[in-house]
């Protein structure tokens, strides 16, 4: 279908159209230079079409060609996508940047999967055999895993296997099989094929309600506010308080076989980081480059807005593609106000009646049908598999008040808040640990999880009224609690980043840890005074903070852990004058920062 | 191809609506009545309608004007003749001379390819020390500096381009009070950096379309010199008079606002220009520094707040200096372990000191006795704000260190500082 351009503003433009147009489908505006724009109809209108452009509009003329497809806007899925780094059109980077250079030119499209190299095709449907949509009928391995090539997803209907390829390595684009349908038709199949980003893809039995825990060894998230494979979460918070620093250690260090990182509307150089980290980091749980494991959709700040708004569907197709083979998927977007902001463009341009703060009326259940993309399924072969999605907000003022934070709130199973007041007194991960929820079990009992609570709780209400009437209005044992807290918050729920050790606790340890922290929560120290209460709980931070930069079963950790156990069986009394003395200085100077900076 | 067409249809604000055939969104064009000709930028196009935005205003434009489209977008010149020249928001000569006689390049070019970038490893030496020991700032970075009226902001721009060791120099001025104007001129010109800077200058008296454009002219210029292999500065004040003008401008346009009456793509607008900020892989660099006035001292303001999800981190300009709290360079672990082995160590001990003498004063201030310890607190946030908070003082790197390591060894013991033992042994000023 073809017709003509009659309007340009920003990154719109309305054509009239001769003959049928598809809502959502994609088209392309021919600049005079020859140039081909990639768009995609948002809204018809009798004869006119109105066109979203993903480039700039620079140069396009009233009159110039539209050229209409029937197809909807659609990513390649094949062998080849692990380790790729896409724009939010899957559009390849590295083969873009050596094609076109340094910019990333209007019109330059390049297909998304080699079609040169070769895979090692293993076949494992046999002729004759009843088959329909999702179901395997051969493998070829792509980095660690068996990468299923599937019956595609669009065919409808039940198909017999006519026939399939042998053993042999193959180009995506050569025939592997082919099916006979009930009407007796023939379809070859090749290595790749299409889905819609805008519609869920799941091909399974059923959706199972996720339960089991997602570790990424981040302690106050898998100890306090756990996810879940197949769950869904977010990460709001002002801006530097540490959201993008949160997802990339997730994405370093979560367990979970594959991680999709859509950088949606953010700083390049936060991807640029990523991209030239991963391939040198190892993944201890595979011995391989992380970036084997790995898909980067970005679409960041400076690229085209309406790009930013199909990116993270993208990103979930190319999730839920790898679910079907029966992983588990984890997809990190960052950030999904960004992408709200997007949407928030596009309704101003087509004069849509505005909600709060300009955001189009549809904001809510976009959110909401964005995250129910992820989920647990049980797969039509009996297998579990999940896509899991956290997604980053930035309210306007750090203000969680605000349309998307509140529409997020609605929908997700677990909501890690960052607190500026936390980010400024350096106390890393910032998620605020009073403030935050999550509806989901993870790896420890939440019975002692309540009882942890409960002293932070009550060690921030010690500390609001010791800010009233000071340290000699608190009585000792009060004064107690609050230290108790702030031992729980230094020694567990903050974690540096940057340690090898502590960057990353695995469960087991979590677990350990978690039970020796209690403990000492629920130890009757017998304290004199609060000076006295102070210094004890100087010294037992101190054994734990360095036992958390210990390698596990290392030397040192093994004579921390006598040392905590000893405090622990003595009530506090094995301390004093040991010979954990000097480095106190540090922990006071550092409390001091907290309180002065806070 | 000449095109020229004179049914003016539409003059509001500052957008002029012409019947026109054949012209290019984002083209430019030219204006000219009987008195006046500006540049204009086509901003929609709807049949044969097509607006424009009139750089100059729209005062004084008659429907019998006529419209001439130039069959390009926005360009600027490009040579190294442009070193030592200032010229307005549209690109013409501010400094009495003639034009440049250049190739041209266009001006808001496409984005980066992510890969093509390098990841930040150079740190940009400013000889200020609370810039560079405490937040340093890294090539390809961009910062901003967050600061209330009447702070001496853009001394401390002109400051930094004069010490920081840029190839370019590049000084984009928007709504500045033309004696600032002057001020940067003579600086520049006393430094000796007059012969590598560039300055694109838009005054409160200029029209207000024109300070749109000086971010892209100086961004533009800048991202040519660095795809030679570059070091460039750029300097940019201040960028809320530029969310001021788009604010005007969409208002005009009657687009919705989204927030105290900034358009919903403020965020989009200033990444944009923002994510200019570059290291190539295999040519040069692009750094930018940028002024934001928080109207009324609030960070969480559309502008400081929208900046601050765009920068990689910010410098808060409180009280004459550069606020050890809340400033952060994001980039700065990407350069402080290669310094000297004593840099983060100094970084992390001397504000944590000086945290501690804050609360001291509150105490004093409260009227509470003060203990010995309290009294040296008090001596050394003294010296550390007289020798090192200071913006006057202006000293290398190590010499900043060293200074500081004498500030400490007059105040504390060693233990005292929380140092490492092993830097304390190889820095300490005194015997041990
Ligand atoms: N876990 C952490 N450990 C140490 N430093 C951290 C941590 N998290 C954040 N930071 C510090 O805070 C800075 C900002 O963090 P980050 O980029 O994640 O913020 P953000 O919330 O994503 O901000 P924005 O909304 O502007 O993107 C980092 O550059 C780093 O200096
Ligand atoms: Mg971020």
């Amino acid at each position: 279908m073809t017709g003509r351009i009659v309007s340009v503003f920003g990154n719109m433009v309305i054509a009239e159209i001769d003959g049928r147009v598809v809502q959502n489908s994609v088209g392309y505006c021919c600049r005079s230079d020859g140039a081909r724009l990639l768009s995609e109809v948002i809204r018809v209108r009798g004869r006119m079409a109105d066109l979203q452009v993903f480039e700039e509009t620079r140069g396009l003329r009233v009159g110039d060609l539209v050229e209409i497809e029937d197809a909807m806007l659609s990513v390649v899925l094949g062998p080849g996508l692990l380790g790729e780094v896409y724009d939010g059109l899957q559009n390849p980077l590295w083969e873009l940047a050596a094609e076109a250079g340094f910019f990333l030119k209007p019109g330059t499209y390049i297909h998304a999967l080699s079609t040169e190299k070769k895979w090692n095709f293993t076949p494992t449907a046999k002729p004759g055999a009843t088959v329909d949509a999702g179901v395997a009928l051969g493998w070829v391995p792509e980095g660690i895993f068996q990468h299923q090539i599937m019956v595609p997803f669009s065919r409808q209907g039940r198909f017999t296997v006519e026939r399939v390829a042998p053993a042999g390595a193959y180009t995506i684009e050569h025939e592997i099989a082919v099916l006979k349908g009930e009407d007796g038709r023939t379809h070859p199949v090749t290595m790749q094929q299409s889905w819609p980003v805008k519609v869920p893809l799941n091909v399974s039995r059923q959706r199972l309600m996720p339960t089991e825990p997602l570790v990424t060894r981040v302690r106050i998230i898998d100890s306090m506010f756990p996810i879940v494979r197949g769950g869904t979460y977010c990460i709001p918070g002002p801006f530097g308080a540490g959201k993008t620093v949160l997802q990339q250690i997730t994405s370093r260090h979560a367990e979970i076989d594959i991680v999709v990182v859509a950088a949606c509307g953010e700083r390049a150089g936060e991807v640029v980081e990523t991209l030239r980290e991963f391939p040198e980091l190892t993944d201890p749980r595979t011995g391989k480059s992380l970036m084997e494991r790995t898909i980067i959709i970005c679409n960041t700040s400076a690229m085209p807005v309406a790009a930013r708004e199909a990116s993270v569907y993208t990103a979930a197709t190319l999730a839920e593609y790898y679910r079907q083979m029966g992983l588990n998927v984890l997809l990190l977007a960052d950030s999904t106000s960004r992408w709200a902001q997007a949407m928030r463009e596009v309704s101003g341009r087509l004069e849509e009646i505005p909600g709060e703060e300009a955001f189009p009326a549809y904001l809510e259940s976009r959110i909401a049908s964005f995250y129910e993309r992820a989920g647990a399924v049980e797969l039509k072969d009996g297998r579990v598999a999940s896509l899991t999605i956290g997604g980053t907000v930035s309210p306007a003022g750090g203000n969680f008040e605000e349309p998307v934070t509140q529409g997020t709130l609605k929908v997700v199973g677990a909501f890690h808040g960052l607190s500026r007041a936390r980010s400024d007194a350096r106390r890393y991960p910032s998620i605020d640990p009073l403030d935050s929820w999550s509806k989901y079990t993870g790896i420890i009992d939440p019975k002692k999880v309540a009882k942890v609570r409960s002293v932070l709780r009550r060690g921030s209400e010690v500390r609001q009224m010791m800010a009233v009437v000071g340290e000699e209005g608190t009585s000792t044992e009060d004064f107690l609690v609050a230290l108790k807290a702030d031992f729980f918050d230094n020694c567990y729920l903050q974690q540096n980043a940057f340690d090898e050790v502590d960057a990353a606790t695995p469960a087991d340890r979590q677990r350990f840890v978690f039970d020796k922290i209690l403990a000492v929560l629920e130890l009757e120290l017998d304290v004199a005074n609060k000076d006295d209460a102070r210094k004890t709980m100087v010294a037992v931070t101190d054994l734990f903070r360095n036992w958390n930069y210990a390698a596990t079963d290392s030397d040192d950790y093994r004579r921390i852990l006598v040392d905590i156990e000893a405090f622990i069986a003595s009530a506090g009394r094995s301390t004093a004058g040991g010979r954990h003395g000097e480095p106190v200085g540090e922990a006071v100077a550092a409390g001091a920062l907290e309180g002065a900076a806070g | 191809m000449r095109k020229y067409f004179d049914q003016i249809t539409r003059i509001a604000g500052n957008v002029v609506t012409v019947t026109a055939t054949g012209v290019g969104y984002d083209e430019l064009a030219t204006i000219t009545g009987p008195h006046r000709s500006s540049l204009a930028q086509v901003i929609r196009l709807e049949g044969d309608q097509v607006s424009l935005q009139v750089f100059a205003g729209t005062q004084g434009v008659s429907t019998e004007d006529r419209v001439h489209f130039l069959g390009r977008p926005m360009q600027v010149p490009f040579s190294d003749d442009l070193f030592g020249r200032v010229f307005d928001g549209s690109g013409r000569p501010r400094d009495g001379r003639p034009e440049v006689q250049a190739e041209a390049v266009d001006i808001g070019s496409p984005p980066v390819n992510p890969v093509k970038r390098l990841l930040p490893s150079k740190m940009v030496r400013t000889g200020v020390p609370m810039i560079d020991v405490f937040n340093s700032l890294v090539e390809s970075q961009k910062l901003p500096i967050f600061s209330v009226a009447g702070e001496p902001y853009n001394d401390l721009l002109a400051r930094v381009g004069l010490q920081a060791d840029a190839d370019v120099i590049i000084l984009g001025g928007m709504g500045l009070r033309h004696d600032d104007y002057l001020r940067f001129r003579s600086t520049f010109e006393q430094g000796g950096v007059l012969g590598r800077s560039i300055m694109f200058i838009h005054t409160a008296a200029d029209p207000v379309v024109e300070c749109l454009l000086v971010p892209d002219l100086c961004l533009a210029v800048g991202e040519h010199f660095a795809l030679q292999g570059k070091r460039v500065l750029v300097l940019l004040t201040d960028m809320t008079a530029f969310s001021d003008a788009l604010k005007e401008i969409a208002i005009i346009m009657e687009q919705i606002p989204s927030n105290r009456g900034y358009p919903g793509d403020l965020y989009t607008q200033l990444a944009r220009r923002y994510e200019k900020a570059v290291d190539f892989d295999g040519a040069g660099s692009m750094t930018v520094l940028a002024c934001v006035v928080m109207p009324g001292d609030d960070v969480t303001h559309p502008v400081p707040d929208n900046t601050g999800y765009i920068t990689e981190g910010q410098f808060y300009l409180r009280s004459g200096w550069i606020e050890p709290f809340g400033s952060l360079s994001r980039l700065k672990q990407q350069v402080n372990g290669k310094t000297r082995d004593d840099h983060r160590s100094i970084m992390d001990a001397c504000i944590q000191l000086y945290a501690l003498c804050r609360e001291s004063r509150e105490k004093r201030d409260m009227g509470f006795e003060m203990s010995e310890w309290d009294s040296r607190l008090l001596t050394y946030g003294g010296l550390f704000e007289e020798q090192i908070m200071n913006l006057e003082v202006n000293i290398p790197l190590e010499e900043a260190l060293d200074r500081c390591w004498g500030i400490l060894a007059e105040c504390f013991e060693p233990a005292e500082t929380g140092i490492r033992r092993a830097i304390i042994e190889k820095h300490w000023p005194k015997a041990l």
